[in-house]
């Protein structure tokens, strides 16, 4: 759908809105892996509050839009098995590669990052994989 | 006030993620999926996050961060083992659930117990990272 297109592309001017501003005034790259990841694991004890203030923003507005709004869904599969897999490798996979979608995709691409290119080449490669074998051939997703 | 402005960063961070419609697996999934019917959404959320943040970048250049010493340094530009398997295994994942870091907490609200167990299986990989991280260096160091 055509209003599809268009709401991407606010939204996205609004991740990149945020992540600029993260920059350009706190210095910091806006990657959500590494921000939670640090909490989790401690390697982000110093700055706790800072990752903590971002995390309570990036949970409790879409909370209120979505409300707003008159709700919104995720459409996540019910099959547990995949949810509790898919969560453990979205895990492991962003803090060993140092990087999800935000940090390497947005982030890294943007300013042109030769280690933000490879990942997302990788991880959009495997995702596509992952889709079409899981869905088309196992039928699974 | 650093604070703030990062909670600031996650509020916009979590609005444009609603409203750009990748808080919805179907629509992550149907961007992967080449073989079915192609949902061109996520390009759209891509050049429109990358557009801003690549004149942040630009804008760096001789200057210093408002409130911090310095912009952050660019890593080596070493593709190593550890990016390569890393990212490989989060676009497995991404794949299979259709959620990623930023998404996964954005939905927190709406997203049901399916959302919330995502999160923990994540939080949980993420706690066993660096011990792993320690063993494959381990496993694969030259003797």
């Amino acid at each position: 759908m055509q209003s599809d297109w268009i709401m991407g592309l606010i939204g996205g001017g609004l991740i990149g809105l945020a992540g600029a501003l993260f920059l350009l005034v706190n210095g910091r790259v806006m990657g959500a892996s590494g921000i939670i990841g640090g909490l989790v694991d401690g390697s982000g004890r110093h700055d706790w509050a800072e990752r903590a203030a971002l995390i309570a923003g990036l949970v409790m507005v879409p909370a209120l839009a979505a409300l707003a709004l008159g709700g919104a869904q995720t459409n996540l599969t019910g099959n547990w098995a995949v949810i509790i897999a898919a969560g453990l490798l979205v895990g492991v996979g962003t803090r060993l590669a140092n990087g999800c979608t935000s940090g390497h995709g947005v982030c890294g691409i943007s300013r042109l990052s030769l280690r933000g290119i490879v990942a997302t080449v990788f991880y959009i490669g495997a995702g596509g994989l992952t889709v079409v074998l899981f869905r088309h051939i196992l039928g699974v997703i | 006030m650093r604070a703030f402005v990062a909670f600031l960063t996650g509020s916009l961070f979590g609005l444009g993620l609603l409203i750009s419609g990748m808080t919805d697996t179907t629509k992550v999934q149907g961007w992967l999926d080449v073989f079915g019917t192609w949902d061109p959404t996520l390009a759209f959320v891509m050049g429109g996050a990358i557009i801003p943040m690549a004149i942040a970048w630009r804008f760096t250049i001789g200057r210093k961060p408002v409130l911090a010493a310095d912009f952050p340094t660019p890593p080596e530009p070493k593709i190593g083992r550890n990016l390569v398997i890393g990212s490989t295994l989060f676009g497995m994942g991404w794949g299979l659930a259709g959620l990623c870091p930023g998404p996964a907490l954005a939905s927190l609200s709406y997203g049901g117990t399916g959302g919330l167990v995502f999160l923990v299986a994540m939080l949980a990989g993420m706690i066993l990272t660096p011990g792993l991280r320690l063993r494959m260096d381990r496993a694969l160091a030259p003797a």
